[in-house]
C-alpha cells in the first residue's frame, strides 16, 4: 500500500494558509459538494460522510434526484450535497445541467472532486474545469485498490504539487483514506475565502480568456475566468447569465465572434484538446505502471458474454424470466397477492370493516361508497395494498438490482438498432423496462431522453403497447392454461409496438437520435443501495397513484349513484359488440379507464363466469392492453407532453386499440380460429 | 503543362464559389489583364464573356484536385505534423502547391482518406480514396471502420457536427489517448484507460484512430 495510501497535503506540510477564517458558526454551516463522473463511487463517499438524516429530492423542473445530508467531523457538522454524475463542466446531458447549476446556484465551500484512480487520466480534465471555478477543490483518489490491482500507483505529493489542490486516496467501499479525506475537510472549511488555483492555456486562447474576464463586470458565483470559458463556449445557460448580470453584453459577444475566428476548430474542442493535454501531463508525471495482477477476469468475460448478440439475447430471456415472469409475476402477483388479497383482506378486513361500517353509517349510499362493490375502502385500498403493492414492489427490487449490477447500459447497446428504427435508441430502454413496473412513471422518467421527439414517441409507445405490472399480472392469470392465446397476444403487441414506433419515427419531424454511453463495470449490488431505492420508489408510487385509486373509487360510486355510467356503458354497447363481445365487457372499458387493471381484471371476472370464449378473450386482452392508459397516466401525458399531445396521444390511442381490437375479431372470425 | 500558382489560386477560388457553393459566375475586374488569366485561357480552364469567368469542364477538374490538394494539405498540418493551429491556412497555401500528382494520394493514404479538412469542408475524394474502399491498408482511420481487438490512439475528431463532437468529447475521447476496440456489432464497445462505452455508427465515423501494429 505505502506508496498509494500516503497522503501528503503540500498546503499544510509548507504551512502556508495566508488567513484562517473561524469555521462557519451554526447559522452558516459548510457546504460540501461531492462532484464527478458516474461510477466513481461518489454515493458511497456521500454516505461515509453524512449520517443517518439523507434527503433525496428531485432537483427543480427535473427528474433528477440529488441526494443530501448532513455530516460532522469533530464539533463541526455541514451540509453535502451528493451531485449527479457530470462528464465535463459544458452539460450535455440533464444530469450534467443540474450538476453544474448546484455549483453554480449553491456555491458550495468545498468541491470533493471523486475520480475513478484507474481512469484518471480521463478525469483529470475535469478537475481542471472544478479548479477553473474559483471554488477550493479535494481531488478524492477513489478505488485506489482496483488501480493497485492493474499496477497503476500514484506519487500523491507530486500529483498534489502539480495541480495545486489537496489529493487524497481512498477506498471508499471499505473506508480507506476516510479519516484523512476528513481532516483535508477540516483544513479547507478553515480556510473558506481562499482562491483556487487556475492554469494557464496556450496563447492566443489565454490572451482572449483575458481579455473576456476583464469585460465581466458583474458578481458571479464562480470565477470570471470560468464564466469566459463558458462563453466562449456559446453555453446559452451561461450567456443569458451573463446578460441578466452585465449592463451591456454586446462587447463580449462580438468579442466571443472575434475570438472563434482565431482558431480552425470548434472552441470546446480546441479547450478539450487544451485541458486534456495537461491533464496528460501531469498524469504521467505522477503515475508509475507496474505489472499488475493478471486479472483472473470472469467479471469482463461475463460482461463480454451480455452484449454479444449471440450469447447477449439468451441472457437477456433468463434475465426476463426470472426477473420479471417468475420473481414479479409468480411470486409478487401470485404467492404474495394471494396471501394479502385472500388471507388478509378478504378474510380479516373486508368482513370486518364492513360490519362496523353498515353499523355506524346508516344511509346505504354512502355504505356503498365505503365498502360497496367498488367501495374506498373494499375496492380502492384492498386493490392498492393487497394487489398493486406487492407487485410494485417486485417489480422495483428487481428492476433496482438489474440497475446496480449495470446491467441496464448493457442491454441498451445490444437493442440500440432495434429502437433506432423506432425512432428512439438504446437509452430508452431505461423508461420502456421501468413501464413494465409502472407506466406513469416510466412516462415521467422519459424526460431524461434528449430530445422531445424521442420523449414523444417513447410516452406514446408506453401509453399504447407497454402493459404494466399490474396489468400484466391480470393478463398472465387470464390466459393460464391457454397458451396459444397467450403467444398471439404477444405477438399482436409487440408487432404494434414495433409498426407504431416504426410509423411515428417515419412521421415525426426532428433529427435522429444518437447514442452513446459508458458501460460501467459489472458489480454486485449492494442490498442497502437496492433497498433504499426500492424504498424511494414504492414511496413515490404510493404517494402519486394512491390518491387516484381512492378518486377511482369515488368517480365509479358518483357515475353509478348518478346513472352516468350506465348511460357511458350502454354507448360502449355498440363497439365492445363490433369487437364480437358480450354487452358486459363494456363495464371492463370503462373502468379500464379508471385503472387499466381494473379493466383487465374485469375481463377475467367474465371468464370465470364462462361468457367468455377463448378467442373472444384474445380480443379483449388485447384491445384493453392497447386502449386507453389509466386515468393517472393520462394525467401524466399532459402535465409531461402539453394538453395538445397529450390530448391527441389519448384519442390516437383510444382509436388504435378498437380498431386492432376490430381487425383481430375480424380475421379471427373469417379464418375460423377457435381458441 | 503544369499551371502556374498564381493560376491554381484563380482556379481553386473559382471552383469553390461556383462549383461547391453554387453563387453566381465571378466578374473579372481588373484582373482581366493578368497574365495566369490568359495561361487559363489559353489551356481551355476558363471561358470570359463580357467581363464574367466561368469554368469549363476541364477547369472544373482541375479545381477539384486544387482543392482538394490544399485541405489535405491542412489535414496533414494540423493531425500529423502538429503546426500551430493559427497558421494552418497560411502554410496550406503554400504547401498544395507541392502537393502534385502522386504525392496527394500518399498523403491522403497516409491519412486515412480523411472527409472533411480541419475547418469541416469536404475534401474531395481521389482515385486512391475509392481504391482504398477495397483494399485496407490505412494508417489512420475511422473508428468504424477498426476490426474487434484493434488497437490504436485517437487522431482526431470530426468536427462538422458540433453535437457529435460534445458527446464524443464528454466521453473523454480526446486525440492522444489509448483506445481499444471491443465490439462491433450491434453496436460499438471500444475501451478507453479502463472505462468501456458504447456508440452508434455515426458516432464511430466521428472519432479517427492511428491503429497500432501488431
Amino acid at each position: 500500500m505505502g506508496f498509494v495510501a500516503r497522503v501528503v497535503n503540500v498546503f499544510q506540510s509548507k504551512g502556508c494558509h495566508s488567513q484562517t477564517v473561524s469555521l462557519p458558526s451554526e447559522e452558516k454551516r459548510g457546504k460540501i459538494a461531492i462532484v464527478g463522473s458516474p461510477n466513481v463511487g461518489k454515493s458511497v463517499l456521500f454516505h461515509r460522510l453524512t449520517g443517518t438524516y439523507v434527503t433525496v429530492s428531485n432537483y427543480p423542473g427535473t427528474t433528477v434526484e440529488v441526494f443530501r445530508g448532513s455530516g460532522s467531523i469533530g464539533k463541526e457538522t455541514f451540509e453535502v450535497i451528493d451531485t449527479p454524475g457530470m462528464y465535463s463542466f459544458l452539460p450535455v446531458t440533464e444530469e450534467e445541467r443540474v450538476a453544474r447549476s448546484i455549483l453554480l446556484k449553491e456555491r458550495p465551500d468545498l468541491i470533493l472532486h471523486v475520480a475513478d484512480a484507474k481512469n484518471l487520466e480521463r478525469m483529470l480534465p475535469l478537475t481542471l474545469q472544478l479548479m477553473e471555478t474559483g471554488l477550493p477543490v479535494i481531488l478524492v483518489l477513489n478505488m485506489t485498490d482496483e488501480a493497485e490491482r492493474l499496477g497503476i500507483q500514484f506519487d500523491l505529493s507530486l500529483l498534489s504539487e502539480r495541480l495545486g489542490i489537496p489529493v487524497v486516496a481512498t477506498i471508499s467501499t471499505t473506508g480507506q483514506g476516510i479519516e484523512t479525506l476528513k481532516g483535508l475537510i477540516l483544513d479547507r472549511l478553515r480556510e473558506l475565502g481562499r482562491p483556487c488555483c487556475s492554469f494557464p492555456y496556450e496563447e492566443p486562447m489565454e490572451s482572449l480568456l483575458r481579455e473576456l474576464e476583464l469585460m465581466l463586470q458583474g458578481h458571479y458565483g464562480i470565477s470570471k475566468r470560468s464564466l469566459a470559458v463558458l462563453l466562449l463556449q456559446e453555453d446559452s445557460e451561461i450567456h443569458t447569465l451573463v446578460k441578466d448580470n452585465e449592463r451591456d453584453d454586446r462587447p463580449l459577444t462580438s468579442l466571443v465572434e472575434r475570438g472563434k475566428g482565431q482558431f480552425p476548430h470548434p472552441i470546446s474542442y480546441e479547450l478539450s484538446l487544451e485541458r486534456q493535454r495537461i491533464a496528460s501531463k501531469i498524469f504521467h508525471e505522477a503515475m508509475r505502471l507496474s505489472r499488475g495482477e493478471s486479472k483472473g477476469d470472469w467479471v469482463e468475460w461475463l460482461s463480454r458474454r451480455m452484449i454479444s448478440p449471440w450469447t447477449g439475447i439468451p441472457i437477456l430471456l433468463f434475465i426476463l424470466y426470472y426477473g420479471i415472469y417468475w420473481f414479479v409475476g409468480d411470486f409478487g402477483a401470485g404467492v404474495l397477492v394471494d396471501f394479502l388479497e385472500g388471507t388478509i383482506f378478504e378474510e380479516k378486513i373486508n368482513p370486518w370493516v364492513t360490519t362496523l361500517i353498515t353499523s355506524i353509517l346508516p344511509w346505504k349510499v354512502f355504505q356503498e361508497l365505503l365498502v360497496g362493490e367498488y367501495g374506498v375502502i373494499t375496492l380502492g385500498v384492498r386493490y392498492a395494498i393487497a394487489l398493486i403493492l406487492p407487485i410494485v414492489t417486485t417489480f422495483f427490487l428487481a428492476f433496482s438490482i438489474l440497475e446496480d449490477t449495470g446491467y441496464l447500459p448493457r442491454l441498451s447497446l445490444l437493442i440500440d438498432r432495434i429502437f433506432k428504427a423506432i425512432g428512439l435508441t438504446g437509452r430508452a430502454v431505461i423508461p420502456m423496462v421501468l413501464g413494465l413496473g409502472c407506466s406513469t412513471m416510466a412516462t415521467m422518467v422519459t424526460r431524461t431522453l434528449p430530445t422531445m421527439r424521442e420523449r414523444i414517441i417513447a410516452t406514446l409507445l408506453l401509453a399504447l403497447a407497454i402493459p404494466c405490472s399490474a396489468q400484466l399480472g391480470v393478463i398472465l392469470a387470464l390466459f393460464e392454461g391457454n397458451p396459444i392465446g397467450l403467444w398471439i397476444w404477444f405477438g399482436i403487441i409487440a408487432t404494434v409496438f414495433l409498426f407504431v414506433g416504426f410509423l411515428s419515427s417515419k412521421v415525426m419531424p426532428g433529427e435522429k437520435p444518437s447514442f452513446y454511453m459508458e458501460i460501467p463495470p459489472l458489480r454486485l449490488p449492494k442490498a442497502s443501495n437496492v433497498l433504499i431505492k426500492t424504498y424511494s420508489r414504492v414511496h413515490w408510487y404510493f404517494k402519486e397513484i394512491f390518491p387516484m385509486f381512492l378518486l377511482a373509487s369515488v368517480f365509479i360510486w358518483l357515475g353509478q349513484i348518478t346513472g352516468i355510467f350506465d348511460l357511458i356503458v350502454r354507448g360502449l354497447e355498440y363497439p365492445v359488440r363490433l369487437l364480437g363481445l358480450p354487452d358486459k365487457a363494456a363495464v371492463s372499458f370503462l373502468f379500464g379507464f379508471f385503472r387499466r387493471d381494473y379493466g383487465a381484471a374485469g375481463i377475467y371476472d367474465l371468464k370465470k363466469a364462462g361468457l367468455l370464449a377463448g378467442s373472444q378473450l384474445v380480443v379483449a386482452s388485447v384491445t384493453l392492453t392497447l386502449f386507453v392508459p389509466c386515468v393517472a397516466q393520462f394525467l401524466m401525458n399532459i402535465k409531461e407532453r402539453g394538453m395538445r399531445i397529450g390530448f391527441g396521444l389519448s384519442l390516437f390511442v383510444l382509436l388504435f386499440s378498437f380498431g386492432t381490437g376490430y381487425l383481430l375479431h375480424l380475421a379471427l372470425t373469417i379464418l375460423g380460429v377457435r381458441l | 503543362m503544369k499551371l502556374s500558382e498564381r493560376s491554381e489560386e484563380i482556379l481553386e477560388t473559382l471552383w469553390i464559389s461556383t462549383v461547391e457553393e453554387k453563387k453566381e459566375p465571378l466578374f473579372l475586374g481588373l484582373a482581366e489583364r493578368e497574365e495566369a488569366i490568359a495561361e487559363l485561357l489559353k489551356g481551355e480552364y476558363i471561358d470570359v464573356s463580357a467581363g464574367e469567368v466561368r469554368l469549363r469542364e476541364r477547369g472544373k477538374e482541375e479545381g477539384e484536385r486544387i482543392v482538394r490538394r490544399h485541405r489535405l494539405a491542412e489535414r496533414l498540418l494540423v493531425d500529423v505534423l502538429d503546426v500551430k493551429r493559427g497558421l494552418t491556412h497560411e502554410i496550406g497555401c503554400k504547401f498544395e502547391h507541392l502537393l502534385h500528382e502522386g504525392i496527394d494520394e500518399n498523403v491522403c493514404t497516409l491519412l486515412g482518406h480523411p472527409k472533411m479538412c480541419p475547418h469541416g469542408k469536404p475534401i474531395p475524394p481521389g482515385r486512391c480514396c475509392e481504391k482504398s474502399a477495397r483494399e485496407v491498408v490505412q494508417v489512420v482511420r475511422p473508428l468504424k471502420d477498426m476490426e474487434a481487438m484493434d488497437r490504436g490512439t485517437i487522431a482526431y475528431l470530426a468536427t462538422n457536427d458540433q453535437g457529435r463532437l460534445h458527446k464524443v468529447m464528454a466521453m473523454g475521447a480526446l486525440p492522444g489517448l489509448r483506445i481499444s476496440m471491443i465490439q462491433k456489432f450491434p453496436s460499438y464497445v471500444f475501451q478507453i484507460g479502463q472505462s468501456q462505452f458504447a456508440i452508434d455508427k455515426e458516432m464511430a465515423e466521428g472519432i479517427y484512430v492511428r491503429l497500432e501494429k501488431d
